[in-house]
């Protein structure tokens, strides 16, 4: 028999509706990176914050070394050794880095908080591990890479040997990415074993020994990284073949659609601009990728494109029409349609029913409405149309709680009713976060569809992937202004990772050149 | 110099009330928990301070002793009325501020009918005198001594030794450290293993026992010991507030704070002291109004920079994340 540091066996976790883990085995080497591999939802999370002792479940038993434990809070697995980088960082932002990496275990001498001596300790880490930070930075003034090495900090303070990284990549450049996965294969080989969360195949197959695979909170098996491939790993977390090419014919670029010239947007956290002097074109028949690190101006360009905030200079032209200084509603009805990167606040009411979500836009046009009456039956019949149409799944059809459906449907909804509407201009904001694989086929062929329909499509996107398979052409969004543009058929994602870290970038002559 | 003389002597013994509330407000809300019952709170150990007093003013006890243990029953008494709140909004999750409006609505009822039931009145009128003309030594310290230590209370001084104790507890321990992580992040300070729970019970308990004595400070500084129903603290818990906001949830600048709002004040019931503004002959009402109406200046013009604690208001759940 094998001896496992960690053992987490039959674990049963339930929530109001859901089983979030369904009898789920995981065992781990001491020593090893082993990865949690899973759709979203999949119950990864759940089965680490039961390990965590963030949750407890109702059936199945931990034991560490062989020993039974009950952990019952994040104290009794600190305690055991376990920590946890969190996959939204639980960084308090107004804390210096060296409160944050204390709090909780903090030095005292009768209450009184010894920080000289912490950080002795903690410099003496970051030294150890490369982990390079600013003591006394503030937490929200530091980057998110930075921030991540504070929370990894955090766990070797506690002197865990037990380390759980939930997504750990997502919020990362390529080159950091690189980075972290050599840290965690450190950790390995110092003795350190790792629980690794992601859906990433890629770095599974970079840093794992061994994988766990989770689909809809069962276990599905566990593999040696070496012994298997991609291919086998999606289909065990998809239970079909997943297909990871966008297929699409070469574009046939008509003409421009949308040219925005000196946008200029100020921010709200600083006084600099977070948008400088944009300026591009979107022909019909194109998908131009809009791509960076989160948090370079991405957001806020966008708000300023559909209308949903003003930006202090510059000129938006839709089809020849100037609507710099239009409203929402007349954005959308000149032909701009809107997949918003929140969906949850600026694409859905969540309280409405699915058929009045589908006619947000447009209840007050004669189709819908007489005299300021809505006409339900024509919204309905419209919404059941939509529904067929584009395969929304929800509970009780039109009339279901927009809150009640799943988020894959949601965005299936929302990307209905913009496709739906008279557009020559789909605006795609990050369309695919937080969904499955499945979901993201599905969203991909929709966009690759409007493109050959003759529209154009200005897609904003974090994921390398998506940005590489979608696009027809790619703008480098750093720090508000586009510092590269790049043909996706001739780069590679290493090179895109530095345009978008910054390291890289054309001239402006170049970039006019280009373009 | 007669004139700053007066005006500070009469300025401190009106800060401190608004200093010790503020300072408490800030220990709730920096722990997640809005307190708009600081005035109710307030009322409460004041009612109980004053009651205290009237029980044992015959017993010929030192009069500066008798605040002393004044304080420690109004102390007691904000305490306890606070773990209404405590139990409300951070167990029972309900609405923070509904839950505070609600303290603030039953006290000065409840003030009301006791002292109608008891003393056939509107409130405790009491007798001691702890009024201090001049402190031994200290008092004859020039210029110092007349701002400081003459024609005062002993509230000013046990003002300032609580504020130079909250900002130790605040800034220099461990449990300052985390409780103002809850107020920030309570999920964070949850997975680092701080029992969210707890720091709130014991931050909105600290505004307890800080209101209470505010409140008890308020009925020996300016109303000479006394308490009554109808105006009961006449708005300083809201005051408190503002001044808790001005200062920007940070204790000395609410120490600040509380000094600028105490000055209006006084300034305004002073007016007949000060011969240029006497000369106006703007009815006096006006100048009254003035803490008030800079209330509402201050906060439309720096509610829009301040930064409040990110969580307060909101129940923490330990299952949503």
């Amino acid at each position: 028999m094998e001896n496992y540091i960690v053992e987490m066996l039959n674990i049963t976790k339930e929530f109001p509706g859901i089983i979030a883990n369904d009898n789920i085995t995981l065992n781990l080497k001491k020593g090893e990176v082993h990865a949690l591999l899973g759709e979203n939802g999949a119950g990864k999370s759940t089965l680490m914050s039961v390990l965590f002792g963030l949750y407890q479940a109702e059936k199945g038993e931990i034991r560490k070394n062989g020993q039974v434990v009950k952990i019952n809070n994040p104290n009794d697995a600190n305690a055991l050794g376990i920590g946890m980088v969190h996959q939204h960082f639980k960084l308090v932002e107004i804390f210096t880095v060296l409160e944050n990496i204390i709090l909780g275990v903090e030095p005292n001498k009768l209450g009184f908080l010894q920080k000289s001596e912490a950080k002795e300790k903690v410099m003496a880490l970051s030294e150890k591990y490369g982990l390079s930070i600013n003591p006394d930075a503030l937490i929200e003034d530091i980057s998110v890479g930075m921030q991540q090495r504070v929370e990894i900090l955090k766990m070797l303070y506690r002197d865990n040997e037990i380390l759980i990284f939930d997504e750990p990549t997502a919020v990362l450049t390529p080159q950091e990415i690189k980075e972290l996965l050599k840290i965690m294969r450190g950790f390995a080989e110092e003795g350190k074993s790792i629980l690794f969360i992601t859906h990433k195949l890629n770095e599974i197959m970079e840093v794992a020994d061994r994988c766990t695979v989770l689909r809809k909170g069962k276990y599905i098996g566990t593999v040696n990284v070496k012994e298997s491939n991609k291919e086998e790993l999606s289909k065990m977390m998809v239970g079909r073949d997943v297909n990871f090419n966008v297929d699409k014919k070469p574009a046939e670029i008509k003409d421009v659609v949308l040219s925005v010239k000196g946008v200029t947007v100020p921010s709200k956290h600083h006084k600099n601009n977070a948008v400088k002097d944009v300026s591009f074109e979107v022909r019909a028949g194109e998908i131009v990728c809009l791509a960076g690190i989160e948090g370079n101006g991405q957001t806020e360009f966008v708000a300023a494109l559909t209308g949903l905030d003003k930006m202090s200079a510059g000129t938006i032209t839709l089809s020849g029409k100037d609507i710099t200084k239009s409203s929402i509603r007349e954005r959308s009805v000149s032909g701009m349609s809107h997949i918003p990167e929140d969906r949850h606040k600026h694409g859905l009411v969540l309280e409405y029913s699915l058929e009045q979500n589908m006619v947000l836009q447009r209840y007050w046009q004669p189709e819908f409405q007489k005299n300021g009456f809505i006409k339900f039956d024509a919204v309905r019949k419209y919404a059941e149309g939509l529904i067929e149409r584009f395969d929304v799944r929800s509970g009780q059809g039109p009339i279901s709680v927009v809150r009640s459906m799943s988020g894959g449907n949601q965005q299936k909804a929302i990307i209905a009713r913009e496709i739906d509407k008279k557009h020559d201009l789909l605006v795609a904001v990050q369309p695919t976060r937080g969904l499955d694989v499945g979901a993201i086929e599905y969203i991909h062929k929709q966009l690759v569809e409007r493109r050959d329909a003759g529209k154009g499509v200005l897609l904003v996107s974090l994921e390398l992937d998506e940005v590489m398979n979608v696009s027809d052409r790619i703008l480098v969004m750093y720090e508000g202004e586009i510092v590269g543009e790049l043909d996706p058929k001739n780069t590679t994602v290493q090179e895109l990772g530095l345009y978008m870290s910054g390291a890289k970038r054309n001239t402006a002559k170049e970039i006019n050149h280009a373009g | 110099m007669d004139t700053i003389y007066y005006l500070i002597q009469n300025m401190l013994p009106v800060a401190i009330p608004l200093l010790l509330v503020a300072l408490g407000g800030m220990f709730s809300e920096r722990s997640g928990v809005i307190n708009i019952g600081l005035e109710g709170i307030m009322l409460f150990g004041a009612f109980f301070g004053a009651l205290f007093v009237f029980t044992i003013q015959g017993a010929g006890i030192n009069a500066q002793l008798v605040l002393l243990m004044g304080m420690v029953v109004a102390a007691l008494a904000g305490f306890v009325y606070s773990l209404l709140l405590s139990f409300a909004a951070v167990t029972m999750k309900a609405d923070q501020t509904i839950t505070g409006t609600s303290l603030n609505m039953l006290i000065p009822a409840a003030v009301l009918l006791f002292s109608k039931m008891f003393f056939n009145s509107d409130g405790i009128t009491t007798n001691m005198g702890f009024f201090i003309r001049k402190m031994p030594v200290l008092g004859d310290i020039p210029v110092l001594g007349p701002m400081f230590f003459q024609k005062t209370y002993l509230t000013v001084i046990i003002g300032f030794v609580i504020l130079i104790i909250s900002v130790i507890i605040f800034y220099k321990t461990k449990f300052g450290l985390r409780l103002r992580a809850c107020g920030e992040h309570p999920q964070a300070a949850d997975s680092v293993g701080i029992n969210v729970y707890f720091m709130r019970y014991a931050g909105v308990s600290l505004s307890g026992i800080l209101g209470g004595i505010g409140g008890f400070f308020y009925s020996v500084g300016i109303l000479d010991g006394n308490i009554n129903g109808h105006s009961g603290v006449a708005g300083f818990g809201f005051l408190a507030l503002a001044v808790m906001i001005f200062g920007q949830w940070k204790p000395i600048r609410i120490m600040f704070a509380a000094l600028f709002f105490a000055f209006l004040r006084t300034l305004a019931y002073s007016i007949a002291l000060i011969p240029f503004l006497n000369d106006l002959g703007i009815n006096q009402t006006y100048y009254k109004m003035l803490p008030y109406v800079a209330t509402m200046v201050v906060l439309a013009f720096t509610s829009k920079k301040s930064r409040a604690p990110k969580a307060e208001g909101i129940p923490y759940d330990k299952a949503k994340r």
